[in-house]
Protein backbone atom coordinates (compact mmCIF):
# COMPACT_ATOMS: atom_id res chain seq x y z
CA UNK A 1 0.00 0.00 0.00
CA UNK A 2 1.39 3.36 -0.98
CA UNK A 3 0.48 6.39 1.04
CA UNK A 4 -0.01 9.74 -0.57
CA UNK A 5 1.83 12.71 0.91
CA UNK A 6 -1.45 13.89 2.34
CA UNK A 7 -2.03 10.52 4.04
CA UNK A 8 1.51 10.58 5.44
CA UNK A 9 0.89 14.02 6.82
CA UNK A 10 -2.32 12.81 8.43
CA UNK A 11 -0.54 9.86 10.06
CA UNK A 12 2.19 12.16 11.29
CA UNK A 13 -0.41 14.50 12.77
CA UNK A 14 -2.17 11.58 14.46
CA UNK A 15 1.13 10.38 15.92
CA UNK A 16 1.91 13.84 17.23
CA UNK A 17 -1.55 14.09 18.77
CA UNK A 18 -1.04 10.77 20.59
CA UNK A 19 2.32 11.95 21.89
CA UNK A 20 0.85 15.25 23.03
CA UNK A 21 -2.03 13.51 24.75
CA UNK A 22 0.33 11.08 26.49
CA UNK A 23 2.48 13.94 27.70
CA UNK A 24 -0.58 15.82 28.92
CA UNK A 25 -1.81 12.75 30.83
CA UNK A 26 1.59 12.36 32.47
CA UNK A 27 1.97 16.03 33.30
CA UNK A 28 -1.60 16.49 34.47
CA UNK A 29 -1.48 13.50 36.84
CA UNK A 30 -4.39 14.32 39.13
CA UNK A 31 -3.00 12.31 42.02
CA UNK A 32 0.11 14.46 42.37
CA UNK A 33 -0.16 16.17 45.74
CA UNK A 34 1.19 19.67 46.21
CA UNK A 35 4.83 19.62 47.18
CA UNK A 36 6.17 21.66 50.04
CA UNK A 37 8.63 23.49 47.85
CA UNK A 38 10.07 26.78 48.91
CA UNK A 39 7.78 29.66 47.99
CA UNK A 40 5.01 27.61 46.45
CA UNK A 41 2.34 30.29 46.43
CA UNK A 42 -0.99 29.17 45.04
CA UNK A 43 -3.27 31.90 43.79
CA UNK A 44 -6.96 32.37 43.15
CA UNK A 45 -9.21 35.07 41.76
CA UNK A 46 -12.87 34.26 42.25
CA UNK A 47 -16.09 36.13 43.01
CA UNK A 48 -17.76 35.85 46.40
CA UNK A 49 -21.53 35.59 46.83
CA UNK A 50 -21.92 39.33 46.16
CA UNK A 51 -19.86 39.15 43.00
CA UNK A 52 -16.76 40.87 44.36
CA UNK A 53 -13.53 39.32 43.08
CA UNK A 54 -11.44 38.01 45.95
CA UNK A 55 -7.79 37.00 45.64
CA UNK A 56 -5.18 35.65 48.01
CA UNK A 57 -3.75 39.17 48.23
CA UNK A 58 -6.91 40.33 50.05
CA UNK A 59 -5.95 38.12 52.98
CA UNK A 60 -2.26 38.94 53.33
CA UNK A 61 -1.23 38.60 56.97
CA UNK A 62 -3.78 35.88 57.70
CA UNK A 63 -3.58 32.13 57.57
CA UNK A 64 -5.95 30.71 54.97
CA UNK A 65 -7.72 27.40 55.50
CA UNK A 66 -8.81 26.43 51.99
CA UNK A 67 -11.24 23.75 50.89
CA UNK A 68 -12.50 22.86 47.41
CA UNK A 69 -15.95 21.27 47.36
CA UNK A 70 -19.55 21.61 46.28
CA UNK A 71 -22.71 22.21 48.23
CA UNK A 72 -24.67 19.22 46.88
CA UNK A 73 -22.09 16.95 48.44
CA UNK A 74 -23.83 15.06 51.26
CA UNK A 75 -20.94 13.52 53.14
CA UNK A 76 -17.38 14.79 52.62
CA UNK A 77 -18.07 18.53 52.39
CA UNK A 78 -20.36 18.90 55.44
CA UNK A 79 -17.98 16.77 57.47
CA UNK A 80 -14.99 18.93 56.58
CA UNK A 81 -16.86 22.23 56.95
CA UNK A 82 -18.08 21.07 60.37
CA UNK A 83 -14.49 20.52 61.40
CA UNK A 84 -13.47 23.93 60.05
CA UNK A 85 -16.35 25.51 62.00
CA UNK A 86 -15.23 23.75 65.17
CA UNK A 87 -11.66 24.97 64.62
CA UNK A 88 -12.88 28.56 64.17
CA UNK A 89 -14.94 28.36 67.38
CA UNK A 90 -12.07 26.83 69.34
CA UNK A 91 -9.54 29.42 68.12
CA UNK A 92 -11.34 31.98 70.27
CA UNK A 93 -9.60 35.35 70.14
CA UNK A 94 -7.17 34.06 67.48
CA UNK A 95 -10.01 33.37 65.05
CA UNK A 96 -9.49 36.70 63.27
CA UNK A 97 -6.01 35.54 62.24
CA UNK A 98 -7.46 32.68 60.19
CA UNK A 99 -9.70 32.99 57.13
CA UNK A 100 -11.50 29.79 56.10
CA UNK A 101 -12.39 29.76 52.38
CA UNK A 102 -14.64 27.33 50.49
CA UNK A 103 -14.04 27.29 46.73
CA UNK A 104 -16.86 25.73 44.74
CA UNK A 105 -15.90 23.17 42.09
CA UNK A 106 -19.57 23.22 40.99
CA UNK A 107 -19.95 27.00 40.74
CA UNK A 108 -22.97 27.40 38.47
CA UNK A 109 -25.20 25.09 40.50
CA UNK A 110 -23.82 26.37 43.81
CA UNK A 111 -24.60 29.97 42.91
CA UNK A 112 -28.13 28.93 41.99
CA UNK A 113 -28.60 26.97 45.23
CA UNK A 114 -27.04 29.72 47.34
CA UNK A 115 -23.44 29.61 48.45
CA UNK A 116 -23.42 32.10 51.34
CA UNK A 117 -26.42 30.53 53.08
CA UNK A 118 -24.64 27.19 52.91
CA UNK A 119 -21.24 28.27 54.21
CA UNK A 120 -22.70 30.48 56.94
CA UNK A 121 -24.85 27.59 58.18
CA UNK A 122 -21.57 25.99 59.24
CA UNK A 123 -19.81 29.14 60.40
CA UNK A 124 -20.26 32.82 59.53
CA UNK A 125 -16.49 33.21 59.10
CA UNK A 126 -16.34 30.80 56.15
CA UNK A 127 -16.11 32.69 52.85
CA UNK A 128 -17.64 30.94 49.85
CA UNK A 129 -16.21 31.67 46.39
CA UNK A 130 -17.72 30.50 43.10
CA UNK A 131 -16.27 31.62 39.79
CA UNK A 132 -16.70 30.57 36.21
CA UNK A 133 -15.14 27.50 34.63
CA UNK A 134 -11.90 29.29 33.72
CA UNK A 135 -11.42 30.93 37.14
CA UNK A 136 -12.21 27.67 38.93
CA UNK A 137 -9.81 25.63 36.79
CA UNK A 138 -7.10 28.24 37.30
CA UNK A 139 -7.48 28.13 41.09
CA UNK A 140 -7.50 24.33 41.15
CA UNK A 141 -4.41 24.12 38.98
CA UNK A 142 -2.62 26.66 41.12
CA UNK A 143 -3.35 24.56 44.22
CA UNK A 144 -2.50 21.37 42.30
CA UNK A 145 -5.89 19.96 43.14
CA UNK A 146 -8.16 17.81 41.05
CA UNK A 147 -11.84 17.95 40.37
CA UNK A 148 -14.02 16.42 37.73
CA UNK A 149 -17.67 16.35 36.84
CA UNK A 150 -19.00 12.81 36.73
CA UNK A 151 -22.19 12.06 34.87
CA UNK A 152 -24.53 10.03 37.05
CA UNK A 153 -28.12 9.61 35.89
CA UNK A 154 -29.21 8.86 39.47
CA UNK A 155 -27.69 12.04 40.93
CA UNK A 156 -29.49 15.38 41.20
CA UNK A 157 -29.24 17.20 37.80
CA UNK A 158 -27.61 14.06 36.39
CA UNK A 159 -24.10 14.60 37.71
CA UNK A 160 -21.90 14.67 40.75
CA UNK A 161 -18.36 15.89 41.37
CA UNK A 162 -15.26 14.03 42.43
CA UNK A 163 -12.65 16.26 44.03
CA UNK A 164 -9.59 16.49 46.26
CA UNK A 165 -11.07 16.55 49.77
CA UNK A 166 -8.10 17.83 51.78
CA UNK A 167 -7.82 21.17 53.59
CA UNK A 168 -4.94 23.42 52.55
CA UNK A 169 -3.17 25.83 54.85
CA UNK A 170 -1.68 29.00 53.34
CA UNK A 171 0.57 31.19 55.46
CA UNK A 172 0.29 34.95 56.06
CA UNK A 173 2.82 35.63 53.29
CA UNK A 174 0.96 33.43 50.79
CA UNK A 175 3.19 30.37 51.11
CA UNK A 176 1.60 26.96 50.90
CA UNK A 177 2.31 25.47 54.35
CA UNK A 178 0.69 22.05 54.42
CA UNK A 179 -2.42 20.05 53.80
CA UNK A 180 -4.68 18.32 56.29
CA UNK A 181 -5.85 15.01 54.85
CA UNK A 182 -9.58 14.42 54.75
CA UNK A 183 -10.71 13.17 58.15
CA UNK A 184 -8.06 15.02 60.20
CA UNK A 185 -9.78 15.73 63.54
CA UNK A 186 -10.58 19.38 64.31
CA UNK A 187 -8.38 19.17 67.42
CA UNK A 188 -5.32 18.27 65.32
CA UNK A 189 -5.95 21.17 62.94
CA UNK A 190 -6.46 23.48 65.92
CA UNK A 191 -3.19 22.41 67.56
CA UNK A 192 -1.27 22.91 64.33
CA UNK A 193 -2.76 26.38 63.84
CA UNK A 194 -2.11 27.41 67.44
CA UNK A 195 1.55 26.46 67.07
CA UNK A 196 1.80 28.92 64.15
CA UNK A 197 -0.24 31.89 65.42
CA UNK B 1 -52.94 13.68 90.91
CA UNK B 2 -49.82 11.68 90.38
CA UNK B 3 -49.94 11.67 86.62
CA UNK B 4 -49.32 15.41 86.09
CA UNK B 5 -46.43 15.27 88.55
CA UNK B 6 -44.95 12.27 86.77
CA UNK B 7 -45.38 13.99 83.44
CA UNK B 8 -43.72 17.12 84.77
CA UNK B 9 -40.82 15.09 86.10
CA UNK B 10 -40.45 13.28 82.80
CA UNK B 11 -40.41 16.54 80.88
CA UNK B 12 -37.70 17.84 83.20
CA UNK B 13 -35.59 14.75 82.74
CA UNK B 14 -36.17 14.86 79.02
CA UNK B 15 -36.73 11.92 76.74
CA UNK B 16 -33.68 10.28 75.26
CA UNK B 17 -32.91 11.54 71.78
CA UNK B 18 -34.34 9.37 69.02
CA UNK B 19 -30.91 8.60 67.64
CA UNK B 20 -29.91 7.06 70.97
CA UNK B 21 -32.61 4.41 71.00
CA UNK B 22 -31.83 0.87 69.94
CA UNK B 23 -34.02 -1.13 67.54
CA UNK B 24 -33.67 -4.79 66.76
CA UNK B 25 -34.67 -7.12 63.99
CA UNK B 26 -33.58 -10.72 64.31
CA UNK B 27 -29.95 -10.63 65.35
CA UNK B 28 -29.40 -7.07 64.17
CA UNK B 29 -29.26 -4.05 66.48
CA UNK B 30 -29.88 -0.67 64.86
CA UNK B 31 -28.61 2.43 66.66
CA UNK B 32 -27.66 6.05 66.11
CA UNK B 33 -29.75 6.75 63.03
CA UNK B 34 -29.17 10.41 62.27
CA UNK B 35 -29.10 12.92 59.47
CA UNK B 36 -27.97 16.49 58.92
CA UNK B 37 -30.28 19.43 58.55
CA UNK B 38 -30.59 20.76 55.00
CA UNK B 39 -31.15 24.22 53.57
CA UNK B 40 -34.25 23.67 51.47
CA UNK B 41 -34.89 20.40 49.66
CA UNK B 42 -32.77 20.86 46.52
CA UNK B 43 -29.56 19.40 47.85
CA UNK B 44 -29.39 15.73 48.85
CA UNK B 45 -29.63 14.75 52.49
CA UNK B 46 -27.64 12.09 54.24
CA UNK B 47 -28.36 9.08 56.44
CA UNK B 48 -25.99 7.62 58.98
CA UNK B 49 -26.71 4.58 61.19
CA UNK B 50 -24.89 1.84 63.07
CA UNK B 51 -25.80 -1.82 62.69
CA UNK B 52 -24.51 -4.54 65.00
CA UNK B 53 -24.88 -8.17 63.97
CA UNK B 54 -25.02 -10.23 67.17
CA UNK B 55 -25.72 -13.44 65.26
CA UNK B 56 -23.46 -16.05 63.75
CA UNK B 57 -24.45 -15.48 60.12
CA UNK B 58 -23.43 -12.63 57.84
CA UNK B 59 -26.10 -10.28 56.58
CA UNK B 60 -26.10 -7.17 54.41
CA UNK B 61 -27.97 -3.88 54.16
CA UNK B 62 -29.35 -3.93 50.63
CA UNK B 63 -31.68 -0.95 50.51
CA UNK B 64 -33.11 2.11 52.21
CA UNK B 65 -36.47 3.82 51.78
CA UNK B 66 -37.96 6.92 53.37
CA UNK B 67 -40.96 9.14 52.68
CA UNK B 68 -38.70 12.23 52.77
CA UNK B 69 -36.69 11.23 49.69
CA UNK B 70 -37.79 10.16 46.23
CA UNK B 71 -34.51 8.44 45.52
CA UNK B 72 -32.54 7.23 48.51
CA UNK B 73 -29.42 5.24 47.68
CA UNK B 74 -26.51 3.64 49.46
CA UNK B 75 -23.20 5.27 48.65
CA UNK B 76 -19.66 4.97 49.84
CA UNK B 77 -17.19 7.82 50.00
CA UNK B 78 -13.92 6.54 48.60
CA UNK B 79 -10.69 8.52 48.64
CA UNK B 80 -8.32 7.16 46.00
CA UNK B 81 -5.01 8.87 45.24
CA UNK B 82 -6.18 11.97 47.05
CA UNK B 83 -9.48 12.27 45.18
CA UNK B 84 -12.85 11.69 46.84
CA UNK B 85 -15.67 10.16 44.88
CA UNK B 86 -18.97 8.60 45.90
CA UNK B 87 -19.71 5.38 44.05
CA UNK B 88 -23.03 3.65 44.60
CA UNK B 89 -22.84 0.76 47.02
CA UNK B 90 -25.03 -2.14 45.97
CA UNK B 91 -25.06 -3.33 49.56
CA UNK B 92 -23.28 -2.77 52.85
CA UNK B 93 -21.92 -5.99 54.41
CA UNK B 94 -22.96 -6.64 58.02
CA UNK B 95 -20.67 -9.53 59.02
CA UNK B 96 -21.54 -11.83 61.92
CA UNK B 97 -20.40 -10.48 65.27
CA UNK B 98 -19.45 -7.06 63.92
CA UNK B 99 -20.70 -3.49 64.02
CA UNK B 100 -20.91 -1.63 60.75
CA UNK B 101 -21.27 2.13 60.77
CA UNK B 102 -22.71 4.25 58.03
CA UNK B 103 -20.71 7.25 59.21
CA UNK B 104 -19.11 10.44 57.85
CA UNK B 105 -16.40 9.61 55.34
CA UNK B 106 -17.54 6.06 54.61
CA UNK B 107 -20.78 4.34 53.78
CA UNK B 108 -23.80 6.62 53.91
CA UNK B 109 -27.33 6.82 52.66
CA UNK B 110 -27.68 9.60 50.09
CA UNK B 111 -31.20 10.98 50.20
CA UNK B 112 -31.85 12.43 46.76
CA UNK B 113 -35.08 14.05 45.71
CA UNK B 114 -35.94 15.34 49.17
CA UNK B 115 -39.65 16.00 49.54
CA UNK B 116 -39.09 18.40 52.42
CA UNK B 117 -36.43 20.43 54.17
CA UNK B 118 -34.79 18.38 56.90
CA UNK B 119 -35.02 20.57 60.00
CA UNK B 120 -32.80 20.22 63.03
CA UNK B 121 -34.66 18.62 65.92
CA UNK B 122 -37.19 16.90 63.70
CA UNK B 123 -37.15 13.32 62.58
CA UNK B 124 -38.24 11.02 59.80
CA UNK B 125 -38.62 7.27 59.42
CA UNK B 126 -36.31 5.16 57.31
CA UNK B 127 -36.91 1.55 56.33
CA UNK B 128 -33.75 -0.51 56.19
CA UNK B 129 -33.90 -3.66 54.09
CA UNK B 130 -31.52 -6.47 54.99
CA UNK B 131 -30.79 -9.40 52.70
CA UNK B 132 -31.70 -11.99 55.33
CA UNK B 133 -33.22 -10.23 58.32
CA UNK B 134 -35.79 -8.38 56.23
CA UNK B 135 -37.13 -4.88 56.80
CA UNK B 136 -37.10 -2.68 59.85
CA UNK B 137 -38.30 0.92 60.11
CA UNK B 138 -36.45 3.18 62.54
CA UNK B 139 -36.73 6.89 63.36
CA UNK B 140 -33.91 9.13 62.15
CA UNK B 141 -33.03 12.21 64.17
CA UNK B 142 -32.13 15.35 62.22
CA UNK B 143 -29.13 17.01 63.85
CA UNK B 144 -27.53 20.35 62.98
CA UNK B 145 -25.57 20.79 59.75
CA UNK B 146 -22.44 20.90 61.89
CA UNK B 147 -23.19 17.67 63.75
CA UNK B 148 -20.63 14.89 63.58
CA UNK B 149 -22.87 12.34 65.30
CA UNK B 150 -25.52 11.98 67.99
CA UNK B 151 -24.50 12.79 71.54
CA UNK B 152 -25.44 9.53 73.27
CA UNK B 153 -23.71 8.39 76.42
CA UNK B 154 -23.06 5.01 74.90
CA UNK B 155 -22.41 6.27 71.37
CA UNK B 156 -19.30 4.83 69.84
CA UNK B 157 -18.54 7.81 67.64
Amino acid sequence: MRLTTFQKALWAAAGLACLAYGTWVLVADPATPPRAEAAFRPVFSLPDAEGRIRTEADFAGKHLLMFFGFTSCPDVCPTTLSEVAQVMDDLGSDADKVQPIFISVDPVRDRRLGLAAYTSAFHPAILGLAGDEVQTRAAAESFHIYFERQDDPAAPDGYTMSHSPALYLIGPDGDWLRQFAYGTPASDILNDLRSRL
Amino acid sequence: MRTPILAALLSLVGLPALACETFTIGNLMIEHAWSRATIGAERPGVLYVEITNTGSADDALVGIATPVAGMPMLHETVVTDGVASMPHAMSVPVPAGQTVALAPGGYHGMLMGLTTTLKEGEGFPVTLTFRDAGEVTVPVEVLSMRAEGPDCEHAGQ
